[in-house]
This record gives C-alpha cells, structure tokens and sequence, in this order.
C-alpha cells in the first residue's frame, strides 16, 4: 500500500450557494476531521460508521467559533476513492465557509494535495486499474497545468513583489551565514548573533503584516479573473470606469507598492469579478499593438473570462481578427464599442470569427449597452458556462498556510539564535522559510545560496 | 602493437583520485595497474600544500572511514593542523592540514608500490580501446597494449592542458609535467562529451626573501589533531603560516596591467572556478575592497618554497613582481615558480551513473578533477568511489552508492551526475541539505560499517570502531537512567556548576542538554563513569543537538522512500504519456537510478515526478501481468 502523509483539498468546483467539499485522505483524515467537528448527536468521528452521514458543526479550535453547519462523512481505508481513510466535510458552498474550514484542516497539519493527487493515490492503491493508468496521468498534467496557469494568474504583482522582497533578505542572511561557515579563512566579517536575531524578528513582523493582510482578504482575494483586451483607443479604460462607476466597484489599492498596480474588483450580480493588470492597460493603452498578439495571448491563457473590445467606427484590422482566433474554446464576451459613433465594422465578419459568443453592442463612453453585458455574465457563470476557478480559490488557502509556515519557520530560528545555537543549526530554519516562500513565486530551489555567497563576498584562496 | 598483460581495473592517472582509487581496487581483491605520467610526481600536490577544511576536511574523514588513504597520509605528513570553525556549531568544525608536499608524495608512493595486487608504472595512455560498448584495454604512447576488464580516468588536469602565464602559453600539465594530448580525442572518439576548465596557481617564493616581521603569524593548534580514526599522533613538528594584505599600491599595479591579463584579452576560453578567483578577477569584480588577505604557507619542512595563497594569477612575470612587492613582507620577494593558469580537458559528468561509470561505456569510470571537480579531497573521494565500484563490477557484486544523507561524498558524487556543473566543483557544507547529520566527528560512526561490509576496513580498525560505537550507545542509555531528584545535595551540586536549581526530578541526560553543562562537569558530581575524549564527544553532541539531529534524520527518512523507488535502465522516457517536455530531455540524458534522483534534476516538476511515480506502478502491474 502507498502510504503517505495527508492530503485536502477542496473537492468541490467553487461558486457561490450550493454545497461545497472538503476532501481529506491518509492516516490522519478522520482524526483531524473528528477534531474540528461537533456532532450534533455528540458521537465522536472516530466511532462513526463509514458512508454514514453525521450533522453537526466546525468549530474552530482555537477561539470555539462556530464556522459552518455541516455533515461529515467518513469513508475507511481501503472501501473509499483513494483506499485510504477519507473524510469529507460538506459544507455551504460559498468561499468564506470553504476557504476557513480548508484553513483549519491544513493547520491541523494537513498538507493542501498537489494537483490530482486523491487521482493518482486511487491509482497507486490498486484502486484504478492498469487501462486508467493514462487517465489518471492526464488528471495530473491536466489540473497541474491549469494550477500552474492560476498560481502564476492571481498572483498580484504588488504581492508577489513582497514575497520575493522577503525571500530576498531571508537569502543574503542565509548567505553571509553560510559563507561565514564555508569560508572561515577569508575575510568575512561574521554576523553577530542579535543581527541575526533582529532581521530574523524584523522578517517575522512583516510576514505577519502579510498575513494579517491575507486574511482580510485585501491582496489575496479571488475573484473572476476577467481580462479586457483590444486596439488602443477602442475603449477599454472607458469600459472599466464604466463597469467601476456604475457598480460603486470596490477599489483595492494595495500599500506600498512602488509601481501603481491596481486590482480592480466590480460586484457583478454578487459576483466578484477581478479585472486583471488594469494599470497595465492603462499605462501601455494598448496591448494588441504595443505589446501585441503575444501578449494578448498570454492574458487569455490567464483569465477566466475575456471581453474582447472592438471599434464600431472602424474595419476588423488582422490583429482584431488574430485575437478572435485565440478566443476559441475559450469564454468571453465580444463588445462592439463606440456604437455612439457611425458604424463602419462588418457585424457578419464578427460573427462569423467568433462562432457563438454573446456579441452585445455598447458604448462605454455613453454607459448604453453596459447593463446588457452585466446580465451576461451573470448568465454565464449561473449557467455554469464560466466557473470561478478553483486555482485562486485554492491558491488563497495555500498562501496563507506558506506564509504562516515560513513565519514560524522564521521564529524557530529566532528562538534557536536565542538558546545560543551556532549559526549551522540557524541556517536550518532560515533556510526552510526561504524555500517555504519560493512555493508561492514558484520560484525553484537551485543554487541560489551559492550563487549569493560569490555575489556577496570576495572569496578565494 | 605488444601486449604487454592484462588487469582487471586500470587507473590512469596517479593524483589523488587514481591513489585512492588504485588502492580501493587491489585491497578489494582485483588485479590493478596504475600508470602515471611521472613515477615521481605521484600525489602531487600542485596547488596549495593544504587537505581539509569545510566540507573537504569532512571529505576526508569520510575517506578514512571507507579505508581510503588521504586521512594517513595527511597525518604522517602534516606539518601545521588547525580546526577551524569552533566558534560554529560541531556539524561545520573542520580540521585543515598543512601537508609536506614532497613528504606526502613519497609516503603514498610507499604505500602504492607496496599494495598487493597493484601494479604501478610509468606509462602514458593514448587511446582507450572499446569493443562491443565496453571497455577492452588501453593503448600507451610506446605501443604497449594492456588488456583490462575495467579503466577509471583519473587524468586531473593533465588532458590537452595547455599553461598560460601571461603572453606566453604552451601545452603542459601542472608544475611543468607534460600533458596528456592524445586520450581526450580517444574519449571524444567514443562519443564522451568533454567540456574546457580553467583553474590557476599563486607564484611560489623564497622564504629568505620574505620579512615576516610585517606579517602576523598564523601557528597551528596546541592540540594534535588527526584526520584518521586510526592515527594516534599526539605530538608533531609544526610549522607557522603567515598573514598579509593586499593594499592600493598591489591593486593600482594590476589594474595598470589588466591589458596584459589572459583571463580578459580572451586567450583563456575555459571556465574558472568561482571561489578560487584569481586575483585580478578578484580586483575587477570587487572594486570598492581596499585589501584582500593572503597567506604565505611552507610547502614543507626541506624547502625554502612558500605558497602565497589568495594571490592566484596568471599575469605575466614580471606584473607578478611588481604587484607582490607592494604587499607588506613581500618588498624583496624573490619568485621561484610563477603563477600560471592551466586549461583543461574534462568530462561532462551527468554522462556518468552515480558509480561513476559511463552509462554508455560498460567497464570505463571516471574520477576526479576529470569529472570537473577541484581540489585534492574532492578527487580522492571520487576516486576512492570509482575504484570500489570497479572492483565491484569486476567481481560481479551490487554497486555502491552513497546518498545525500550518508555522506558529503554522496553529496558531491549526487550533484555531478545529476545536476553537473559549469565551473571546477567545489564541495561546500552549503551544498548539504542534512549538514547536521554529516559532521566530520561521525564520519567514522556514519561509514565504519559500510567500509567494512565492502571488505575496506581492516579487523582492527572495525574492533576499535565497535568499541567506540557501543561506548556511545551505553553511555547514553546510562544518563537516560540516571535520574536526580531535587534534593538538597543535587541543588547544591548545581549550583555549584553554576546550572540552575532542579524544580522536579530530571534525568542526567536531560541536565546535559543544559548548555552550561558538559559531561565532564556531571562526572565530577554524579559519579559517572570516565570514558574516552571521543565517546565524551559524540554523546555531548547526541544530548545538545538531539532536536535538530532528529529534524534532520526524518528528512532523510522521508527522502529515502523516493530514492527506493528504482527506476528500471530500460524506460523510455520520449514516450512517457504526459511528462513535460523538458523533463523527458532532461530524464532521458540523465537516467536517473531512482525517483529521488528524478526529482533532483532541474526541469522535473513535482508533476512530473507524480507522473513517473504513475508510470512505475504501471510498469510494475504490467510486470506482474506476464
């Protein structure tokens, strides 16, 4: 049997109402579920029978807050999909009660599953049979791609910046560390202990200050990742101050950034949708032309939804048509602007490149036509053509939990400055943080720390 | 063509990779012929007169513990010992040894010529004969042919060397030796892919020149050291190194004759090594440093030669004057060898299996500075790995491999042949994920044993390792039972040792955790019995270091179930449905013995690596089918 540590996971696809599933697997699933949950009969998970449902609540242990009202079922190795012990917590679906109780299960020491991994478990316990095997490799690659397409998509600039900012101090003190212990001959000025410790501290406070951001929801927030592309001047700003100006949209602007990145979010039907690098669109005014159709490209790949802007008063030119092509298999919304003005583009053509897609005639500038777009993408996402994607979901779990790990990661080390450890033995959690943050940059480990140390010092006999 | 005899393993090259490695395979029993260039400059030391330090100086216990030669000989020749790093935890404590270079040459000549089973001779190897993908024999330069079950490079820097001193370069190994011209298009003939190194020496100077009242000594330790577990020398004649530095003057003169440097008018193409920069690079690079340190080390007890390390280079002559007599010491210095830089022929190592075997020629190995590598400890251990695996080979037994969590030897070989290297290799303890776990204090405790399930390590020493290991084990168990209570008495004897009080019972192990206590000091109070200098040690570090030794255990526990999960030789990883196309490139040049090695190779995503973990149990049901 493959038997490995723990996994969760969010089962289910995220919208808003319905149910939700929290999926646990391995050793530790009905211990760790059985621990955040109160029966409502008081029976304790581990006596309850498997495929039997129990109601009762999550509670979250640490301050005995109520989260969610719930029903858990349990499932006992090898009678369940991967042929472990699995738990499911149903839950109401919307993000808040998904994201908390995901939360909760991970601090229980948990590890959030890699991308079809409850697959390839079920597949390595001989649950799957040898013609599933392409199958299941599929999954993997499949949602590995789609995750990595995400985790790359909702990280904010501003955010991400931050991360590798940190990673960055955590590296040269790692360095100066190392190259004091590589190189004790050279002429390396050693790094006293309460210097250590106050970066250490230092690193520890804005980790913190992240978190505490995180958890309000302010920088790592999901949303629809929706995506405006078009000509310069067709009209895209317009659209957004539009869709912002009417819906009193919720402007995030995050501190302290050096370069002005602004996420927008407009509250579309109860919708949150997130319109993507709109400082951007805003600076460069054009991504077709001045950054062209690569560009485009690699915004459509990353966006949940695209509204493609076309100008009315204008012909198709070939990059509107090469745009059109990308969108295929994708979901987006065509919109002819500048409907205020004569009309010179050839509607058929439009629809003839853009197969089905909803084609709606607006014009930002006057605000007419914006409504109908609104109603769209209400349509859209009930109608389950467009889901928000599980991978900002998923991933706004999983940063919190990296960055809470690298911060306690950070006090260790702190604390080992403090019992008067040598530097070898503080490298060691200093060196887990860093690598922690680089899970969320996706930076790879490599020989960064080497790299550093010849970067840093002058060494060399 | 005459053939002159046949061998089982056949090690080209006597530096300190074919040393190790010639001794492994005749003490494991096969027929063995060394043959070097030079009969008499057989363990050279061509660079600076050190072993050990960080990492190397791990190296080279680890050597010992697998019955290699470097830690004996080290000490019969050491004319200066010093652990540096006392001041840092006991994991990065590393001894570092002055040795006499010509004392050091002449012992392991000794040892060589008198090892059962090994032939040594003087002979140059031109061309490596390959029949049916395996090694058949060499040929040499004067028409002799040997036959041979199995060949281990060992060349170090001697394949197409080429000397740049200044405007001047000529073919030649290090030290004025000749090179080797021949054997590496003989390689390249057989489809091994070679790369180009550099690396460079300090002028070498007269010790009657130098005024070493303008330098600060650097003495050896009081106490004697030892590299091997089976040295006991407690006294020895040493010598003083010597401080000094760089000032404006040394730096204006090597700026003015930067023009005249090879290293940027481009005659030297290959690539150097980072922390060994010469010191016009490290003039170029380091702009706003205002000195650089440099040590003035002997070479040995009967020579007025002394290394000037932190001084490499390659400028011509007379710019070596110049900018050594602007250092403080060094006004009248006289030069007896100058600096130079060398560039050589090496081998790709990702071509080789972790025995450092070529994965395409069955039978031929490869070791040392060879494999771009540098340094003498980096090449014995290597060497010491090809020659047990070619004895292995030879006589038809498993491989021996060592991982990431037994040994830095298993950390360097690993990095080599999974990731390679773009410049000479140095080992590092950075370079170590379990660097608490690899000390230099439990090489022995590590790697005894496996040295003596190969048949490296002798009755005696195995008695003495037994000995040591068991005085570990019941000393702990006897602290672990030794419980204190708070009495009066034991309140006293705490204060007295400056600890404080006890507030409930304890044991004594628990009391030794206490970082103001050591083992001596609760001997003195708790009647514990009085055991070895050694056993004091290991069981101190045991106690003090328990929670991050534990951590790092674990992780090598964790590790090692992906490293079990053996990859079959015969996967075809082009057509593996669903690895990125990267990581197929990458798995499908490096073949990988097992998943953990997969995963260690850069471009193989943690996807991938659940891919091949896909693939392998697919492989094993199909297996199961038939």
């Amino acid at each position: 049997m493959f038997q490995e540590d723990t996994i969760a996971a969010i089962a289910t696809a995220v919208g808003e109402g319905g149910i939700g599933i929290i999926r646990i697997s391995g050793p530790a699933a009905v211990p760790v579920a059985g621990s955040l949950f109160r029966a409502a009969s008081a029976a304790p998970a581990s006596t309850q029978p498997s495929y039997r449902a129990a109601y009762g609540t999550i509670v979250d242990p640490e301050n005995g807050q109520t989260v969610d009202e719930v029903l858990l079922l349990v499932m006992r190795a090898p009678r369940s999909y991967t042929r472990e012990d699995v738990a499911e917590i149903h839950c109401h679906g919307g993000p808040l009660p998904l994201r908390r109780i995901l939360g909760l299960v991970l601090a229980a020491g948990v590890r959030l599953a890699e991308p079809g991994e409850f697959t390839k478990r079920a597949f390595l316990n001989g649950r799957l049979d040898l013609s599933q095997a392409e199958a299941v490799i599929d999954v993997i690659r499949a949602k590995t791609d789609a995750s990595l397409r995400m985790a790359v998509g909702h990280l904010s600039g501003a955010f991400s910046a931050k991360v590798r900012a940190y990673r960055h101090e955590i590296l040269r003190l790692v360095a100066h560390l190392e190259a004091a212990i590589d190189f004790p001959e050279d002429d390396i000025e050693e790094l006293a202990s309460r210097d250590v410790a106050s970066a250490a501290d230092k690193l520890c406070a804005d980790l913190d200050r992240l978190l505490d951001t995180a958890q309000t929801g302010r920088i790592l927030r999901e949303g629809l990742e929706t995506v405006i592309i078009g000509k310069p001047n067709v009209g895209k700003s317009s659209l957004l101050n539009a869709l912002l100006g009417e819906k009193r949209a919720i402007v995030t602007e995050i501190p302290g950034t050096t370069r002005d990145i602004i996420e927008e979010f407009v509250n579309i039907g109860g919708i949150p949708i997130k319109v993507v690098d709109t400082a951007g669109i805003r600076e460069t005014a054009d991504v077709v032309e001045r950054i062209g159709v690569a560009r485009a490209r690699e915004a459509i790949i990353q966006a949940d939804l695209i509204l493609l802007l076309l100008d009315a008063s204008a012909p198709l030119s070939v990059e509107d048509k090469e745009v059109m092509e990308l969108l295929s298999g994708r979901q987006a919304i065509v919109l002819v602007n500048k409907t205020d003005l004569p009309a010179v583009i050839d509607m058929d053509d439009v629809h003839r490149h853009v197969g089905g897609k909803p084609v709606i005639r607006i014009s930002a500038l006057e605000g007419t036509g914006v409504e109908e777009l609104e109603k769209a993408i209400v349509e859209m996402v009930y109608s389950g053509q467009v889901s928000r994607s599980e991978g900002a979901f998923v991933n706004n779990v999983r940063h919190s939990r990296i960055l809470r790990q690298a911060r306690d990661h950070l006090a260790e080390s702190r604390a080992t400055v403090a019992a008067g450890m040598p530097p070898d033995c503080v490298v060691v959690d200093l060196k887990a943080a860093w690598e922690k943050l680089g899970e969320i940059t996706g930076d790879t480990v490599g020989e960064d720390i080497i790299d550093q140390i010849f970067t840093q010092f002058c060494i060399g006999k | 063509m005459f053939s002159a005899g046949s061998y089982d393993v056949i090690v080209v090259g006597a530096g300190h990779a074919g040393c190790e490695a010639a001794l492994a395979a005749a003490r494991l029993g096969v027929r063995t012929l060394l043959v070097t260039l030079d009969m008499d400059n057989i363990a050279m030391m061509p660079c600076n007169p050190a072993v050990g330090g960080p990492a190397k100086g791990h190296l080279v216990r680890e050597i010992d513990a697998l019955g290699g030669e470097m830690g004996i000989n080290t000490d019969r020749t050491a004319i200066q010992m010093r652990m540096l790093n006392t001041g840092k935890g006991p994991a990065v404590h590393a001894l570092r040894a002055q040795a006499d270079k010509k004392m050091y040459q002449r012992i392991m000549k000794e040892t060589l010529e008198n090892q059962d089973n090994l032939d040594v001779k003087q002979l140059l190897v031109e061309e490596l004969l390959v029949e049916n993908g395996a090694v058949a024999g060499v040929i040499m330069e004067t028409g002799e042919v040997f036959a041979c079950r199995c060949v281990i490079i060992a060349t170090g820097t001697y394949l197409s060397g080429r000397i740049i001193i200044g405007d001047v370069a000529f073919t030649g190994g290090p030290n004025g030796q000749r090179a080797a011209v021949k054997l590496s298009s003989s390689l390249a003939a057989h489809g091994v892919s070679i790369m180009r190194f550099k690396t460079g020496t300090p002028a070498r100077v007269d010790r009657r020149s130098l005024d070493f009242s303008k330098m600060i000594i650097q003495p050896g330790d009081d106490e004697a050291h030892n590299f091997s577990f089976m040295s006991d020398i407690a006294t020895r004649e040493q010598l003083a190194c010597w401080l000094t530095y760089t000032n404006a003057r040394t730096h204006q003169v090597i700026r003015d004759n930067l023009h005249r440097a090879p290293l940027y008018t481009g005659k030297i193409e290959g690539t150097g090594p980072r922390y060994c920069p010469s010191i016009e690079v490290k003039i170029v690079r380091f702009e706003e440093k205002e000195s650089h340190q440099l040590f003035v080390e002997p070479e040995g007890l009967h020579t007025n030669e002394m290394y000037v390390q932190g001084m490499s280079t390659s400028l011509p002559v007379e710019v070596q004057y110049a900018f050594l007599r602007t250092i403080p010491g060094l006004e009248n210095v006289e030069i007896m060898r100058p600096g130079y830089a060398i560039e050589y022929d090496c081998v790709d190592p990702t071509q080789l299996k972790p025995t450092l075997e070529f994965k395409s020629i069955g039978g031929l190995f490869s070791a040392g500075q060879t494999n771009g590598t540098s340094g003498y400890e980096e090449a014995a251990a290597q060497g010491l790995l090809a020659g047990i695996n070619a004895a292995q080979l030879v006589k038809g037994l498993p491989p021996f491999i060592l991982g990431r969590g037994d040994a830095y030897i298993g950390v360097l070989i690993d990095d080599l042949v999974t990731k390679g290297t773009d410049e000479p290799y140095r080992i590092m303890t950075s370079r170590a994920e379990y660097r608490l776990i690899l000390r230099q204090d439990n090489a022995d405790l590590r790697l005894t044993g496996k040295g003596r399930e190969l048949g490296l390590v002798s009755d005696e020493r195995y008695r003495r390792f037994t000995a040591k290991r068991d005085a570990i084990a019941e000393t702990l168990a006897l602290l672990a039972a030794s419980t204190v209570t708070p009495t009066a008495e034991t309140q006293d004897k705490l204060r007295s040792l400056g600890s404080a009080e006890l507030r409930s019972g304890s044991t004594l192990y628990d009391l030794l955790r206490r970082t103001e206590l050591d083992y001596t000091m609760l001997q003195s109070h708790f009647a514990l019995p009085d055991i070895p200098a050694a056993v004091r040690e290991q069981v101190e570090i045991a106690v003090k270091y328990e929670g991050y030794i534990k951590k790092q255990a674990e992780q090598v526990e964790r590790a090692a179930k992906l490293e079990a999960k053996l990859l079959p030789a015969d996967v075809d990883y082009e057509n593996i449905h669903g690895l990125a196309r990267e990581a197929r490139q990458k798995l499908a040049k490096i073949r990988p013995l097992s998943v953990g090695q997969a995963a260690r190779i850069s471009g193989v995503s943690p996807a991938d690596v659940s891919i091949l973990l896909v693939y392998l149990e697919q492989y094993k049901r199909r297996g199961q089918g038939q």
